[in-house]
């Protein structure tokens, strides 16, 4: 009984480790096919101003999903990112517009740290205070946004107030490469970071076993609390960032539209990636892709000549969809592998 | 001396006594299982002197029944809601049915010259319907609440968003608009107000005069509990979802005629203030606890502070900020509650 119980779970975890490459190895194949698809409709898809489209679109994207990747494997979530990067991206915004020459990566430092500082509230919520996850951060949700009202008194920061030097990140890349931007690189960095984070250290490793299962994870001396704590205060800080990363971007900050809604990309994207709903898996390269895969579709619907209003049903769909696929191959693994 | 520490003994019926018995904290002791409604019943009045106090105007009677016609769709929404959190779930995509039930109706009535009466009730299905796929995938599927209905949120929303773009639709027939303005023929009593109490009193007899509210709580408490007593546990989820889609379409049907427009942006994140009162009204976020009396005043209690902060001028996006600060305490205060009634009761 307890050899075969064993085996079992031994089976399931190369299983799903298999499973996980299977699903990478689909997304790769329907980015291919989606490609091959909008290509043969419309061949300007490929030209180099759409890559760069897409390339421009996903960092921002990719920053932040990282850190939702890791709140919903440890069974949370986290709605309130969008808000956060609105309120870094306008306070630094604002850092800059009344200083002019300000040291643009002091102001990064400074964005990190106030996502960081906005990420630990939610965190010390959920850790200690024991507020499930979707209320807490639907209600910072709504305080943050409103911060981000107050404090900006409803004002946008304009282009010309914005540093040209920041503007530039997402125009030129590494060794003056116009196709490449250093956005791109940073998302990058941020996405090597958080595959080390979760392979090699302690808490990295915490944060799978505590989204395996969180009981048996207490009883194994695991810190359940600080472990959600500092998963939150991250995905703070990486929307503190991505709030930099949108005033580059984009070359304004409003307190009405940055980041407004961004949670659900995020949470599209990371779902697409393989991120299990239930919690316990979900990998960097995953989530990677799975960003590239919707901004590969975000560009593709606008070459097609799709509406923008599109955008929002589409993102419920890859959402829905996911989910109910994820659900349904999971439960028939379930049987094969208990023999039902 | 030993007689004045507490010495345990076993009552013939096995229990432990203590003696000398513990001091309790008493409020009435029939009133203790609904201390979170009593205190919703303390804070109503705080808020009224606040909001007396704050501005002359505020407690106005006319006025000030004339205002709840502004936050009626979320009162009644927070009906189904209860419901939905009392059962142990969650619903983020009401207000997103809302819009969605608003825009088909408005599609259907003006750009396909369907009479009101025949879209009506077509709005009300389609509340329905929307809000029972919601159950049936948690149920049959056994996703978790909180995706679905995220997914859905984006999903309804998106869908009234393709079919009506940045339009507003507003030719209605005369009837149809300004249902806030209709008042009980000699009084300054809405129409809306009384709408939403006749649905109260109906819904509140549902949840605690039948079986089906049984099985409710029951869902709320332990699932598994309830599957293996028998309960038709997917069907009650489905059950729930639907009543609540239905709710969400019935404020769908009375924004429309209040702002004499459909836009696909109605609404917008008004499933925050609608969790929040329910929350507030000692609904248990975990499932299992929770009453439509509850509910009721603390719907009023957050569109009397809305309506008070309105009345102060603070900006919306500000009272954005005060609402999402009262749903974590409103938490907070229920943890806090549970626990202290626990040790004592």
């Amino acid at each position: 009984m307890t050899v075969s119980n064993l085996r079992g779970s031994q089976q399931s975890s190369t299983l799903a480790v298999r499973l996980a490459r299977i699903r990478e190895a689909a997304i790769v194949a329907l980015l291919f096919i989606i490609i091959a698809a909008v290509t043969a409709i419309d061949p300007r898809f490929l030209s180099s101003f759409n890559i760069r489209s897409i390339l421009l679109w996903v960092p921002l994207l990719t920053v932040v999903a990282m850190g939702e990747m890791m709140v919903i494997i440890i069974r949370g979530i986290d709605v309130s990112v969008g808000a956060i990067l609105g309120f870094a991206g306008i306070v630094v915004g604002m850092i800059f517009r009344d200083n002019p020459g300000f040291n643009i990566y002091l102001g990064t430092l400074l964005g990190i740290l106030i996502g960081a500082a906005l990420g630990a509230i939610n965190g010390v919520l959920i850790a200690w205070v024991k507020i499930p996850p979707v209320i807490t951060t639907l209600g910072t949700l709504s305080v943050y946004r409103g911060f981000v009202f107050i404090v900006s008194d409803g004002r946008q920061i304009d282009p010309n107030h914005i540093p040209t030097e920041l503007i530039r990140w997402s125009q030129r890349g590494p060794f003056g490469s116009q196709l490449i931007p250093w956005v791109v690189v940073i998302a990058l960095a941020v996405a090597a970071l958080a595959y080390l984070f979760l392979r090699y250290t302690k808490t990295g490793r915490n944060v799978y076993a505590l989204g395996s299962n969180p009981d048996a994870a207490a009883l194994r001396g695991i810190p359940v609390s600080r472990t959600q704590f500092i998963v939150y205060t991250t995905t703070g800080a990486l929307a503190g960032l991505a709030g930099i990363l949108y005033a580059s971007r984009y070359g304004f900050v409003n307190p009405g539209e940055t980041g407004v809604g961004f949670e659900l990309t995020v949470i599209a994207a990371v779902v697409l990636g393989g991120t299990n709903v239930f919690g316990g898996s979900g990998s960097v390269i995953g989530t990677v892709l799975g960003c590239l895969l919707l901004g590969t579709i975000n560009v593709a619907l606008a070459v097609l000549g799709v509406a923008a209003t599109w955008q929002l049903a589409i993102y419920g769909i890859v959402i829905l969809l996911t989910v109910i696929v994820d659900a349904i191959i999971q439960r028939q693994i379930r049987r094969l592998i208990t023999g039902e | 001396m030993p007689s004045e520490r507490p010495v345990e003994t076993a009552s013939p019926e096995g229990k432990i006594d203590r003696w000398p018995p513990p001091r309790r904290w008493r409020l009435d002791g029939r009133l203790r299982p609904f201390l979170p409604e009593v205190v919703d019943v303390v804070l109503l009045f705080l808020a009224f002197m606040v909001g007396a106090s704050l501005s002359p105007y505020f407690l106005d009677v006319p006025f000030l029944l004339d205002s709840t016609t502004l936050y009626i769709e979320a009162a009644i929404m927070a009906l189904g809601m209860t419901f939905v959190i009392i059962s142990g779930n969650i619903d983020l995509s009401v207000a997103s049915i809302l819009a969605l039930v608003a825009t088909l109706m408005a599609v259907l009535h003006v750009e396909l010259n369907v009479p009101m009466e025949v879209a009506i009730p077509i709005a009300l299905i389609l509340g329905t319907l929307l809000g029972a796929l919601n159950g049936w995938l948690i149920a049959r599927l056994r996703l978790p609440a909180l995706a679905v209905t995220l997914a859905t949120l984006a999903l309804y929303r998106g869908l009234a968003q393709i079919l009506l773009g940045d339009h507003s639709l507003s030719q209605f027939p005369q009837w149809f608009v300004g249902i806030d303005r209709v008042t009980v023929p000699g009084t300054p009593i809405p129409i809306v107000l009384i709408m939403f109490f006749v649905l109260a009193i109906v819904l509140g007899l549902l949840l605690h005069k039948t079986v089906f509210g049984r099985w409710v709580y029951t869902l709320g408490t332990s699932e598994e509990a309830a599957r293996y007593s028998g309960i038709p546990v997917n069907r009650v989820k489905v059950a729930i979802f639907a009543l609540n889609g239905l709710l969400a379409a019935i404020a769908g049907l009375i924004m429309v005629s209040r702002l004499a427009v459909a836009r696909y942006d109605h609404a917008r994140g008004l499933e925050l203030d609608v969790i929040t009162a329910v929350v507030l009204g000692g609904t248990s976020i975990y499932g299992g606890r929770g009453t439509i009396f509850g509910s009721t005043i603390a719907v009023f209690l957050v569109g009397f502070l809305r309506t008070g902060l309105g009345v102060a001028n603070v900006k919306a996006e500000s009272q954005l900020a005060v609402v999402g600060t009262l749903l974590i305490i409103a938490v907070i205060a229920s943890n806090v509650i549970a626990r202290f009634s626990r040790l004592r009761g």
